[in-house]
């Protein structure tokens, strides 16, 4: 493989990314898989990085599930999003800075709409002041919130007490990047690095000292889909997807796997649970799965954030094997205790997965 | 009378040639530093496997007519016309060539491969392009560049033709017996090999191409598989694994490829565009030359006493190149010899 080809790519494929003053807008089911993961983000950007962010509790969905799922029509859902960017010209803010990537990619879609097609932005225009009375102004910037993790990636570094490397041998950790379909798929040249070769969470790994799996199924869609998961008689495909990913990876021994979407994340750490009771099958080392991370919480891990705090006892893979590779220190007990201290209840152990309780 | 062709590929060359015979003198500029144009990056011409060096050679010789002027490493960099019938041509080393005729033979580029970043050319080391095979047959070696010899090789057709995504619409109609021509010889080379082709449409629209495409089939067991590539990547023993769906079987099909051959397919050149839109000369929204009329008026322009040869126009095998060139010289001298030149 020819890294100067990629890195030609990668070239090709930069965008601007606001440098501060960030509106957030939060994914509808990140927090309920991965439950420290924008709290992460949010004390990462504000309290490390000193960077303004702004939030509104009163941001909504953004419909995209229903829209690709064919039950929102489009016209509502761009009225929706169009009241999102409401709220962030009532808060003074013009960097839009979504969660989740199919917001990313549902904001794309819409503003790229509006530009060929100025007679539909009016019109939304005229349904949200009807519905609300409510102006605003298309954002000056729109990044998803990978994107902002990768601008500081250096940065990051430079703070960071862990690097992505086993601390017992040198050698750095392999890391498959899943990047979600939403996000440069459908319009290269707003990812980083386009949608064949992005950049967005290999440049993280990099330089956070770790290597990066390119393995043949690496482009492939995790499974979610949207309506393959969603209906129930798809949801055998949902798995089949994610399997042909595990077993293309596999090969390549990965120590651990970072996503930037929320679905992404969710599927790739649970169906290594359903497979492994489906057919008995595992992925990582000695009847473990791959560790699988978002982005926020690998980047909170290597700022030293303590592991339980960012909820990865959550997670349906043991993580603990990834943190005792790059030495981050952690209490087993502590696992299970919610924030007062109490015993807030233990999953049952999968039949073949092997987890740490 | 002085004449100017821009170009020194095989229409250019051809019509040089011809013109000279007609007692015309000739500057014939090239960017390059010989002249064949492309046709020095094949090692054989289908569908009769001359090799394209002879081709080359014979053109060199005939341009020994001393009615010719050959400028190579010379680009020409724009056309003006002072009035009419009279045109200057600026060169890249500052010389101004005037002559009352100019012919422009600019030809083709091939499509660049890594623009389908999807196949990975440039990134996954067992992807080369056509041109690059040519290459490995004149130096008589198919070891890929990890030293070993392919066992499965996959051709891939319509590389940057006939696809909306990258913006080109057309076919560049060589491809599909240039693959065929190519199959055949790595067949040659490599007995035992698996060998597939996987296409769009087969387009055999020359003479002797449908029986070569026949004889690829019955005598050398090269696989057809009518599906279009959707993606390449690589496995962890560096092979090239591909996805394609079989589009006549209905199901996607996933193969591991020692070597894949991309079929780049035929762009207008750069100074096409620079030299015809120097004097107002339209040009088809593919960047080829538009001529003055599909039918009636090829090698004739929108600007009369400046005339199109070969590829500038659109894709064309050498055949139809060398004939259409030998048409450029007679539509030039009987506008030289017209009745307001006499």
């Amino acid at each position: 493989m020819e890294l100067t080809g990629k890195e030609r790519i990668w070239n090709e494929y930069q965008k601007e990314i606001a440098g501060d003053n960030y509106f957030y807008a939060r994914s509808c089911i990140r927090q309920t898989f991965f439950p420290g993961s924008e709290w992460a983000y949010l004390d990462i950007l504000r309290n490390k990085l000193n960077k303004q962010v702004t939030e509104d509790p009163r941001h909504t969905t953004c419909t995209g599930i229903g829209y690709h799922t064919d039950v929102v029509p489009a016209e509502t859902t761009m009225t929706v999003v169009a009241r999102h960017f409401a709220l962030m010209t009532e808060a003074g803010c013009e960097n839009m800075t979504p969660s989740c990537v199919t917001s990313f990619g549902l904001y794309t879609e819409i503003l790229e709409t509006w530009k060929h097609h100025p007679e539909i932005e009016e019109k939304i225009r005229e349904f949200l002041w009807k519905s609300t009375k409510r102006e605003f102004k298309k954002p000056a910037n729109l990044a998803h919130t990978s994107d902002i993790i990768y601008k500081f990636r250096n940065e990051i570094a430079a703070l960071a007490p862990h690097r992505l490397q086993d601390v017992h041998t040198g050698r750095p950790l392999r890391g498959v990047d899943h990047i979600g379909c939403h996000y440069a798929k459908m319009f290269p040249a707003q990812g980083i690095g386009g949608a064949e070769f992005p950049a967005v969470l290999s440049g993280l790994i990099q330089a956070w000292g770790g290597e990066t799996v390119d393995y043949p199924e690496r482009r492939h869609c995790c499974g979610f889909g949207f309506r393959n998961y969603l209906v129930m008689a798809n949801r055998g495909f949902s798995v089949a997807n994610s399997k042909k990913k595990f077993e293309s990876m596999q090969a390549y021994e990965p120590d651990f796997i970072v996503a930037n979407c929320p679905g992404c994340a969710m599927f790739l750490d649970k169906w290594q649970y359903t497979l492994s009771e489906m057919e008995g099958v595992t992925y990582g080392p000695n009847g473990f799965g791959i560790p699988v991370f978002t982005y926020e919480e690998l980047t909170a891990l290597v700022l030293g954030y303590d592991p339980w705090e960012i909820g990865l006892q959550m997670h349906q893979v043991a993580v603990e094997p990834f943190l005792d590779k790059i030495g981050i220190a952690y209490d087993p007990a502590a696992k299970y205790l919610n924030s007062r201290g109490e015993p807030m209840g233990q999953p049952a152990c999968p039949t073949y997965m092997k987890v740490i309780k | 009378m002085n004449i100017v062709i821009i170009g020194g590929g095989p229409a250019g060359s051809e019509a040089a040639y011809r013109l000279a015979g007609e007692g015309y003198t000739v500057d014939l500029v090239e960017k390059e530093n010989s002249i064949g144009g492309n046709l020095n990056n094949w090692y054989q011409l289908f569908p009769d496997r001359k090799p394209a060096s002879e081709v080359v050679q014979g053109l060199q010789q005939h341009l020994n007519h001393p009615g010719i002027t050959l400028h190579i490493d010379t680009e020409a960099i724009g056309i003006t016309e002072s009035a009419p019938g009279k045109f200057s041509v600026k060169l890249s080393n500052n010389t101004v060539l005037h002559s009352a005729a100019v012919l422009l033979a600019t030809g083709y580029k091939l499509f660049d491969a890594g623009r389908k970043e999807e196949y990975g050319y440039g990134i996954y080391k067992r992807v080369i392009t056509s041109a690059e095979l040519e290459n490995l047959f004149t130096n008589h070696s198919l070891a890929t560049v990890y030293g070993d010899t392919p066992q499965r090789i996959g051709f891939i057709h319509c590389v940057g033709s006939r696809d909306e995504k990258i913006c080109n619409y057309h076919c560049s109609k060589l491809c599909c017996i240039t693959a065929i021509k190519q199959a055949i010889e790595v067949r040659e080379m490599l007995p035992e090999a698996e060998i597939f082709c996987f296409y769009m449409d087969m387009r055999m629209f020359g003479p002797g191409y449908e029986e070569l495409y026949r004889e690829a089939q019955e005598q050398h067991n090269i696989k057809f598989i009518r599906g279009r590539l959707s993606e390449a990547a690589e496995n962890i023993n560096g092979q090239v694994v591909i996805k394609v769906e079989d589009t006549l079987v209905g199901k996607p099909l996933r193969m591991s490829l020692d070597l894949m051959v991309l079929m780049v397919g035929m762009e207008a050149a750069a100074g096409s565009g620079t030299l015809a839109g120097s004097v107002q000369i339209p040009l088809y929204p593919n960047g080829f030359i538009r001529p003055a009329d599909p039918h009636t008026g090829t090698n004739l322009t929108a600007r009369p006493g400046i005339f199109t040869a070969g590829s500038c126009t659109s894709p064309m095998n050498l055949t139809d190149t060398l004939t259409d060139a030998r048409s450029a010289a007679w539509q030039i001298k009987k506008w030289l010899t017209g009745p307001d030149k006499q």
